[in-house]
Formats: C-alpha cells, structure tokens, sequence
C-alpha cells in the first residue's frame, strides 16, 4: 500500500542510541480539587526512542495515566493544569504549541488508544468514517479516498472482511473487533508515536493477547515509539523493552525491562513484584502483600511518597525526597538506600 | 468417601428472550450454564475461570439459590436444595455466603461498618446479648485485617482492599462452611490484591471454610485453588487438580488460555511459545453447535462441529470435554 512517507526522523543510527524520539522533562500536572491542590504529576522524566515500547507502570492514582494526558494536552482545564516541564517531540516542546498546533499533532504524528474502546467510537457514525476520520483531517483527502484507506487498514489490523465493515457501526462490532478499529484509526496517519492507555484491560485474556501483539507488531514495523500505559506486570514482561514505574505521580525506578525484573533496586517495585502471584509461580509460598493502603495524593508525606508503605524506611526517607539517580545503564532509582 | 460439601449435577440456567411488541413471547434462549456438573469438599478451594460469558458468575449465583435453575440438582450439606423457596433456603443462608467483586456497590453506603458486619446476625436473630454481639464483631474485624476502633466509620472512609475486607466479615459474621466468591480482587490494586488473597488462605487455615472462586486471573486462581474447572460458553471444558491443570493442559481452550497470560518474567516470556487463539467467544444466544470452542480450535475436524464431545475421566481427578483427546486416548 503507499502510505504516506513519514517525516525523516533523527536518523536511525541516532534514534537507536541518541536522541530519543520523545522526551518528558519535569513534568508536573496539578488537578483543584474539593480538598486542595493534588499534584497528579510530580516532576515526571523520561525518554522514548523511536521503534521502542516503553511500558509505564503503576497502580490507580500512580498518575500513568495523566501522564499520557499531558503529553498530548489533554488535560481538562479547568479542574487540571500543566504547571511545569517539557515535553520535547522530535526536538520541538509540545508544551509551547498553540492551540492549532497542537490539534496537527494530535492523531497524526502521535496517537492515542484508550481502554475502552466503546466510548472513544461515536456509535452514529460508520467505524470506516472514524477510522478514516484522521486522514480527512491531517492530510484533506476527499472521503471516497479516506474510506478505501480505511477498508486497507481495518485489513492491516487484521479485521475479517474489511469491505464489510468499513460500513458497519460500532455496536455491530465485538470488543476486541472495536479495539482492533481504534488501532486501525491511530495508525491512520502513519504516527511516530503511540499511546495505549490500558488498551486490554476491559478485554478477555485471549483477546488480549492478540490485540497487543498487533499493536506491538505494526509499531516495530513502522519504526514507530509505543508507550503501554499498565498495571499488569505480566503484560510489561512480555512487551517493555524498557519501564517507567510511577508511584503517587512520580517515577520511582526506570530501566530497561529484563534489568528491572532480574534486579528491582526500588522497595515499591520489589514489592510489586512479590506481590503478584505468577503462573509458574511457587503456590506453598504466601504472596508477600504490600502493607498499608494506597497514597492519598490530598496528604503526602515530605518525603519519599513510600516510606509509610516502606518495610526499610529510616528518618532520611520520611523527612527528604530521593531524587531519580543513576544506579547503572539507563537504570534509575529514587530510593535513599540506594546511594 | 464423604459426601461432599456441594453437589451439582447437570446444573443448568437459561435465560428466555423474548420477543414481540403487546404479547410477550420467547422467541429464544440464553444458555448461560448449560450442563455443569461439580463437588466441592469441606475446607477445599474450588477455582471457577474462564472468560466474559461462560457461566461461571451464572453458576455461583445458582448455587446460592439466587438465581433458579432451569434444570438440574444442586445439593449443599446433603440437602437437595433445588427447589427450595426463600424460607427454605433462609436457615441454610448461614452455612453458604457471597463475597462480591465490587466492594463499593456491594456495601450499604449509609450503613456503619458495625452495622454491615452485624446485620446478618440481627436478621438471623443471633444479636439478643448486646454484650456478645459487639465482642463478635470486633472479634470479626480483627479476622479480617480491620481494626475494631474503625467500627463507626462508614464505607466511603475506607480504601477498596478494606472495603473488601469488610465484606469478608460480612460474609464470616454466620460462620459459613462454604463462601462464593466472585471476582473478590479483580477490583482492587495490584498491591492491595496480595493482601486480601492472604486473608482468604489464612481464613480457610483457621476455619476450615471450602471457597469457590470465581475469577478470570488464571495466576490467582492458581494460587487459591486445590482443582480448577474451565468453564466456555455455559459447560466445563476441562476440570483437574491444580498442578495437573497448569502442568499437563489438555482441552485445546485450557491450553489457550494458560498461553495468552503472561508470565511476569521478561526471560521466561522470550522462551514461551505463543499459540495465541484466534477470534473471540461466540454470543451466548447463538452457540455454535457441537463443541463450542470448535469456531476457534486450532485442532478442530469435522466432528467437533456436529458432536458435542461429553466430560470424559482421565484419572486423578482430570476430566476433559474433546474429542481430539478420546481420539488420541
């Protein structure tokens, strides 16, 4: 098929080792909320070179999810509110674009798939208009031509029958048929980078399964970056080549995926991964639990945002916030013990 | 052998559809459970999982007798309660009791957490000594995890794993030999998961409780369960001891299913072969015939789609529904 040719990116020599396709730098998104300011984002990280799957992971309120938000600027203000930071595209700070500039981004050359693909798809309009939707947008074809590029992706996601469905409705569609479409729209217009919010969690396990292997098979094919927004640690060990885990909105640890699983240097991140029983897992051994309850965002310790949760916490890790540092190779920690 | 806890036979549920616009008439069925027969033994976990539409949830609420089945025999503690209307079941309510997925739709938002754990005792008319009453209920929180000084807050003041844990207590509060559980930490957080599954084990140690538990978290289930049945489009395809389940998978669907989960081990995941099944599961209104699992089969031939294949013993307790299986056999 002739896609459209993609801008040139940083080089492919550069885009393996240097300058990463996108980088987020010291982010931070607040929300109003009736009990005070809460910080969702709290000076947020990190980087994502192009053909790369970054998996960020972390639990309800770990802030993973409004981190993909702000990337894409869509944060509801009010209540919510990009403070600070950077996000740099391709070089440029998406943070400083106008209100049209943005729009050009969005659904082009970054897209987005949410977790629920039954509310993202308006059910009066054909699923070939909306998945074709983007290309009238960004590249003004006439929509004879968007719907005959919609039957070709609706194929490339592998959708039975494409000359069928380009005309059918959402509510017509399974769950996973409707994930498979929104898939089929964010690669519309060829995008350098994509965002999954959750895309399989309402999903059962063996439609999973596939979903999220096309999504990672059609982004390595087209060089193009994926961030897996997650909280099964399953899913990240099998599609991360590297993992941003975030904790009461700031990243605790960072590394590269068969690093972090063969050594988790973060006690949260430890305790994560002792949490979860696996299935080859030993079944006489109790689960180690994290104890305590969750962060409320409303009234955070001082310090590291774990200590109270935290088994090894000292004086230092309740009073003093640990910066991110380097523990080895594109490995970080924000952990006071580490030092 | 001893009778076992619970029996059901050739359990089945149908729903009707009806059709029509003034006189209401079935114009179908929904087969929801369709055939499911399994025990449960005292102080034993039996693990119910398949995906979205197999009849497990459909299962658990007919062997509570809150739904009535369309056919077949459910017997608890050696009584045949199948036909038992609500008074009837009333003094057996205590021995069988529920705990649910959502811990936030399932509590009474206006209602004290010593009044949510204390209410099965009042109906039950077990809260005449006030005295005992209260001791039972602090007692029934520090079961469960809870501090007993948290008894006058409401449920809105608690996180999802306590509130889970109040319904446990709940569920304690009539000393049940059997607890249905549906779904009980598919709600909750990746952390909090762990520490109510440890209440679970630790309760059936200390109690003697037999559970059946439901859920699509095949890691989980794996964890709780002495034998698990896999459940597709309303029968057992497949029910054994757990580690032969896990070990030795023989249904084509047992097999997908234990595929498509992945292993939280980057290392592991880059060994694994990955037979991924195709398409999804069949409405429930229209199955397909013979083998239901037959439209997504790798191994599939011409029988499997005229032939129901029946529940077929292995040996050690594994039965398998396939006729790939008796053909190899």
């Amino acid at each position: 098929m002739n896609a459209p040719v993609k801008p040139e990116l940083s080089g492919t020599d550069e885009a393996r080792g240097g300058a990463p396709l996108l980088s987020v730098r010291d982010l931070v998104t607040r929300f109003r909320t009736d009990r005070g300011a809460v910080t969702a984002v709290d000076h947020v990280s990190f980087d994502v070179r192009a053909g790369e799957t970054l998996a960020i992971v972390g639990e309800s309120g770990s802030g993973k999810s409004v981190t993909a938000l702000s990337i894409l600027r869509l944060i509801p203000d009010p209540p919510g509110s990009i403070e600070s930071g950077q996000i740099l595209f391709d070089g440029q700070d998406l943070l400083g674009l106008s209100e049209a500039e943005i729009r050009a981004v969005r659904g082009n050359r970054i897209a987005m798939i949410f977790q629920e693909p039954m509310s993202s798809l308006n059910p009066a309009l054909t699923v070939g208009m909306q998945v074709g939707e983007p290309i009238h947008q960004h590249r003004g074809a006439p929509w004879a031509k968007v719907l005959r590029q919609a039957r070709d992706l609706l194929g490339r996601v592998r959708m039975s029958d494409p000359d069928a469905r380009v005309g059918a409705y959402p509510h017509q569609f399974s769950g996973g048929m409707r994930q498979r479409a929104m898939i089929a729209m964010a690669l519309a217009c060829d995008p350098q980078l994509i965002i999954a919010d959750e895309p399989t969690t309402a999903l059962d396990v063996t439609v999973q399964a596939q979903i999220l292997d096309l999504l990672q098979d059609l982004a390595k094919r087209a060089n193009s970056a994926l961030i897996l927004i997650t909280h099964d640690l399953g899913v990240v060990a099998r599609y991360a080549d590297r993992v941003v885990v975030m904790y009461a909105g700031r990243v605790v640890e960072t590394a590269p995926a068969r690093e972090l699983y063969a050594r988790p240097r973060h006690p949260y991140t430890r305790g994560l991964m002792a949490s979860v029983p696996r299935l080859d897992g030993d079944t006489a051994k109790r689960l180690v639990p994290i104890e305590g309850q969750p962060p409320d965002l409303s009234a955070l310790p001082p310090g590291c945002a774990f200590a109270p949760r935290c088994q090894e916490a000292t004086e230092t890790c309740r009073l003093s916030r640990p910066p991110l540092r380097a523990v080895g190779t594109r490995h970080q920690v924000a952990c006071t013990l580490e030092n | 052998m001893a009778e076992p806890l619970l029996r059901v036979d050739d359990l089945k549920v149908h729903f009707p559809i009806e059709g029509g616009m003034l006189l209401r008439k079935q114009v179908g069925s929904i087969r929801a459970v369709d055939g499911v027969s399994l025990t449960v033994n005292r102080g034993e976990t039996l693990g119910l999982v398949g995906e979205s539409g197999c009849g497990k949830s459909t299962t658990g609420l007919a062997i509570m007798r809150m739904l009535t089945p369309t056919g077949g025999r459910i017997a608890f503690e050696g009584q045949d309660i199948t036909a038992y209307d609500k008074a009837q079941m009333r003094p057996l309510r205590r021995r069988m009791q529920m705990v649910y997925q959502d811990p936030y739709g399932s509590l009474n938002p206006r209602m004290k957490v010593r009044d949510l754990i204390g209410e099965p005792l009042v109906v039950h008319g077990l809260a005449s000594d006030r005295r005992a009453y209260e001791d039972k209920i602090a007692s029934l929180m520090r079961t469960v995890g809870l501090l007993p000084a948290m008894a006058d807050r409401y449920p809105h003041e608690f996180s999802g794993g306590q509130r889970q844990r109040i319904g446990i207590a709940r569920a304690l509060a009539l000393e049940p030999s059997l607890i249905i559980c549906d779904e009980p930490v598919s709600a909750l957080d990746v952390s909090i998961q762990a520490q109510v599954v440890n209440v679970f084990v630790d309760l059936q140690q200390r109690l003697g409780l037999a559970y059946v538990f439901i859920a699509h978290d095949l890691a989980v289930v794996r964890h709780v369960s002495d034998r698990i049945a896999v459940m597709y489009l309303g029968r057992i395809v497949e029910i054994a001891k757990r580690d032969t389940l896990y070990r030795s998978p023989q249904h084509p669907y047992t097999q997908a299913l234990l595929a498509a989960v992945p292993v939280a081990d980057p290392v592991v995941e880059a060994s694994r072969s990955r037979a991924i099944v195709s398409g999804e599961v069949p409405s429930a209104t229209k199955p397909p015939p013979g083998c239901a699992f037959h439209t997504r089969c790798p191994h599939a031939f011409a029988r499997c789609r005229t032939e129901l294949p029946a529940l077929r013993d292995l040996g050690d307790g594994q039965a398998v529904a396939c006729h790939l299986d008796e053909a190899n056999g």
